[in-house]
């Protein structure tokens, strides 16, 4: 099936198998490898990615469903080379280890700061209840995530948090 | 500029939380995974996998996936030109199954296909014959049956000692999945001239390296394997899986061949974290002090050998935890059965015990009236002790007591139980605020850092400078643990100079680092690096005969006598192969030096249940960790962060249910991972102590996170529901229909 859409401000026109999930476009016909597969049961949302402005797992959409869309993955956040500020969060921040199911907290991220403002923690928490991070615990991605709302308004992210914790013994 | 004031400070050196330099590609989804990875005119591979634990294969038909088009090749064990046989310690799994299956999942025949559908297709049209066999699932069975991997035997001191208060205790841990987000995933790539290039998720490249050359009788210069991205590790890519068949596929189709698992093939594809059950009995005085501590310790190997042995091992060195004790006895079994194999995870043994001598140490205190802390106090190990169990003397530092008194004088920062936030059950709504109880539990643990009894453990690093900087080549993988922050840390210090960088290189340019687990590459890996980055700055000060090293070059004085470009253009370099002190191996009552370093942690968990639904939500797990010196403290807590969250998930949802040997939960809706709304908060005390052999006196911090805080958690539910609780996980049932014991 014959399919037009915009994928990271491109237009794109594709020929695809109706079967053929958005996620597996994305990565094999687009080469845009930065949307991860964690799980293929539409759990882990290492796929995730905004379509039309909205956060979508990747793998519970067919490529065909997005014909006419506007879709953003993470290499499209970067505007020139400057990194979004949620990305820069997750660096100062420390908000990833192995950095698998990154790109995809980082949409889940970006699609919460564009509904909301000044998310509070327990709403930031509920926000990427869907993205399992095996590595971080997932405290510096909270803390990444309020870095970059704070960046996002215009103020000064909070420091870390995390120069007084050491003593010596 | 040739005159200077003084020797600046070195940017990014150790002590500091240096951003990690691999994030800037993580972040813009360019940093290349074994999953992402592609080369023109590439085949796929795909497993056709036994669908019973235990089978005699009576034929295998390869024509109806042959027929398939695009269909390359489809091997069987017949195919194979070497042993065919792999294994970590033992070469004892078949790379694909001969005449028998032995356990649910095994690969039986793999196929090469020009995509991955049809490849995925062509392993379904495989058709095997079986006749099936009667599965051994029970390790107990196992154990009678003398169907083992290993048994160790422990005695130590008066084995006629006992004590006034006895308590007597049988524990099990159920089996845990490793679950890193990304699956297996590798590329193989023929060098057209017999050999083969391997890029596939490790944790160890060179001892894959090794196991492909064994197992398919190739020459070991022929092989190379490349250290790749990975999506976490936690153990799981200590042995190889799709390896051999990668390259056993490039090699005969002369093509390069792909693989990814996908997550339901990922749970049978890789080891678990073993079963354990456990019988303990501890003997005390009256006060508190240990008399005697007795185990027999049963964990669960599955069908092949892995790393059973030596999680075994382990389990047993470290059956008595942080505490002195003079008479031990503890018997310990790894047995053999039809069930998934199991090997390295995260924590290694030291896992199970703990969660049994820490449930000890508390109803020890529970019978002599005790607080739980004071008992542990009493009886804590330190520097000059011997360890319980091997008699080993400890000679590096072991902050057990400093442990216990930061856990102690951390405040409890919660608010009434039941009040605000979420509830036990979470957006169910199915708890009422008054029917929540709270409680508080504590737990310690012990472990040994880097390979134990006598193995040679070394790595080895190159550090040579470049236009760039410094630079530090080697073949330790990055799992996500911040490697690659470390080691140029480390270098940055040792050599005075602010740019240095890691860069991955493969089997044939570098000897082995060793794997990345067992907490050793910063202590092993950062040695290596530290002694290559030592020794090159004396070697370029004598050379010169100056004073200093800097980004600019070499100064004698206040002079620049060699600039940085011109000692890259003279190519200097330094290669070090570090070791840990030596090991050795147990002697016939299991004692000796076999360990070369230990760390410790505490751990104190606070909990809000729902008894009557056997909801838990853990609020908190606070941690006072044992850290010799905190090379990169940031790095240090995420790793502490990420292990306790696996340590609650073990604690109350990881379990993977087995029936008559076949996973029944091999998803991730069906094998439950902590989400961000299972994660408690977390405040950690790094204790730093000098006197370790690591770099700068660093110890590893990998793994102690996971350990004690899975009995710490356990312990704050027993503390808030009065019930027993012998079994990780503790699943609802557990709390809801156990009976409440007389504390």
């Amino acid at each position: 099936m014959k399919i037009s859409l915009t994928i990271n401000g491109r237009e794109v026109s594709a020929d695809v198998e109706p079967r053929t999930l958005l996620v597996h476009f994305l990565r094999e016909d687009q080469g845009l490898t930065g949307t991860h597969i964690g799980c293929e049961t539409s759990y882990c949302g290492a796929c995730t990615v905004l379509v039309d402005g909205k956060t979508v797992k990747s793998c519970t959409m067919f490529a065909v469903q997005a014909d006419g869309a506007s879709i953003t993955t993470v290499e499209g956040l970067a505007d020139n080379g400057q990194l979004h500020p949620v990305q820069e969060g997750f660096w100062e921040r420390h908000g990833l280890q192995c950095g698998y199911c990154t790109p995809g907290m980082i949409m889940s991220a970006v699609g919460l700061l564009q509904e909301k403002q000044s998310p509070s923690e327990d709403e930031i928490r509920h926000a990427i209840e869907g993205n399992l991070c095996r590595c971080t615990g997932y405290h510096n991605i909270v803390r990444a995530i309020e870095y970059a709302a704070a960046k996002m308004r215009g103020e000064e992210p909070p420091p870390p948090d995390w120069e007084e914790e050491e003593v010596s013994v | 500029m040739t005159t200077r004031t003084g020797r600046r400070s070195v940017q990014g050196g150790i002590g500091e939380s240096t951003i990690r330099p691999d994030g800037v590609p993580k972040l813009r989804g360019e940093f290349m995974y074994a999953q992402d990875m592609h080369v023109e005119g590439m085949l796929w591979g795909a497993t056709t996998r036994s669908p019973h634990p235990h089978a005699r294969i009576v034929s295998i038909d390869v024509g109806p996936a042959l027929a398939i088009g695009g269909v390359h090749a489809v091997l069987t064990h017949d195919d194979i030109p070497g042993p065919g046989l792999f294994g970590l310690e033992h070469p004892d799994q078949p790379v694909l199954a001969g005449d028998v299956v032995r356990y649910w999942g095994e690969p039986v025949a793999i196929v090469a296909a020009e995509d991955e559908d049809t490849a995925r297709r062509a392993a379904e049209a495989v058709v095997v014959e079986y006749e099936e066999l009667e599965p051994l699932v029970d390790a107990e069975e196992a154990d009678a049956r003398d169907e083992v991997f290993r048994r160790m035997k422990i005695r130590r001191g008066d084995q006629e000692a006992r004590g006034s208060v006895v308590v007597e205790g049988y524990y099990e841990v159920g089996m845990q999945d490793q679950a890193p987000l990304g699956t297996e995933a590798g590329l193989a790539v023929p060098d057209g001239n017999g050999g083969v290039d391997l890029y596939a998720t490790s944790q160890f490249v060179h001892v894959d390296q090794q196991q492909v050359v064994e197992a398919l009788g190739l020459r070991p210069e022929q092989v190379r394997a490349h250290p790749v991205g990975i999506g976490g590790a936690f153990g799981a890519r200590e042995d190889v899986n799709l390896h051999i068949h990668l390259c056993l596929l490039a090699l005969y189709t002369g093509r390069p061949v792909k693989m990814v698992y996908h997550r339901g093939e990922s749970f049978t594809g890789h080891v678990h974290r073993h079963p354990a059950r456990m019988w303990y009995r501890h003997e005390a005085d009256e006060n508190g002090r240990l008399v005697r501590v007795e185990a027999k310790i049963l964990v669960d190997g599955g069908a092949y050998a892995s790393t059973t042995a030596a999680v075994l091992a382990n389990a047993c060195y470290f059956a008595v935890g942080p505490y002195k004790c003079d008479s031990v006895a503890v018997d310990g079994v790894g047995a053999r059965t039809n069930n998934p194999p199991c090997g390295a995870m995260r924590g290694f043994g030291a896992v199970q015990v703990c969660f049994a001598y820490e449930s000890q140490m508390d109803r020890l205190a529970s019978a002599l009236g005790m607080d739980p802390l004071e008992l542990r106090r009493r009886n804590a190990l330190a520097t000059g002790d011997r360890l319980a169990t091997t008699g080993q003397v400890i000679d590096t530092p072991l902050p057990v007591v400093e442990v216990i008194d930061s856990l102690a004088a951390m405040p409890l920062l919660v608010d009434e139980p039941g009040s605000g936030g979420d509830l036990p059950g979470g957006s169910g709504l199915t708890t009422e605020p008054r029917h929540v109880r709270r409680g508080v539990g504590y737990a310690l643990s012990i472990k040994n850092l880097g390979f134990s009894e006598g193995f040679d453990d070394y790595a080895q690093a190159r550090v040579r400078l470049s236009p760039e900087g410094a630079i530090v080549e080697t073949a330790a993988i990055e799992v996500g643990q911040g490697l690659v922050n470390v080691l140029a840390q480390i270098a940055r210090t040792t050599l005075g100079v602010s740019r240095a960088e890691v860069r991955h290189v493969d089997t044939s340019r570098i000897d082995s680092a060793g794997s990345t687990s067992a907490s050793r590459q910063t202590q092993l890996s950062g040695g290596a690096t530290h002694e290559a980055a030592r020794r090159l700055r004396q070697r370029i000060l004598e050379h010169y005969r100056a004073d200093d090293l800097d980004d600019e070059g070499v100064w004698r004085g206040d002079t620049l006598v060699a600039a940085w470009d011109d000692l890259v253009r003279d190519g200097w370099e330094e290669t070090v192969t570090f070791r840990h002190p030596p090991t050795e191996p147990p002697d016939e009552n299991g004692q000796g030096k076999m360990h070369a370093d230990f760390a410790v942690a505490g751990h104190r968990a606070v909990v809000d249940v729902d008894p009557e639904l056997g909801l838990v939500r853990v609020l908190r797990v606070d941690t006072a960790q044992d850290v010799g010196k905190a090379l990169n403290p940031e790095s240090i807590r995420g790793q502490i962060e990420g292990g306790i969250l696996q340590g609650v998930g073990l604690a109350v949802m990881e379990e993977l249910v087995l029936d008559r040997g076949r996973i029944r939960n091999a998803t991730f809706t069906d094998y439950l991972l902590p989400t961000i709304l299972d994660a408690p908060d977390v405040e950690a005390i790094l204790i730093e102590q000098e006197g370790s052999w690591g770099p700068f006196g660093a110890k590893g911090v990998g793994e102690p996170p996971t350990i004690s805080s899975t009995p710490a958690v356990v312990a704050a539910i027993r503390d808030a529901t009065g019930k027993e609780l012998n079994r990780v996980p503790v699943r609802p049932q557990d709390i809801a229909l156990e009976e409440e014991v007389a504390r």
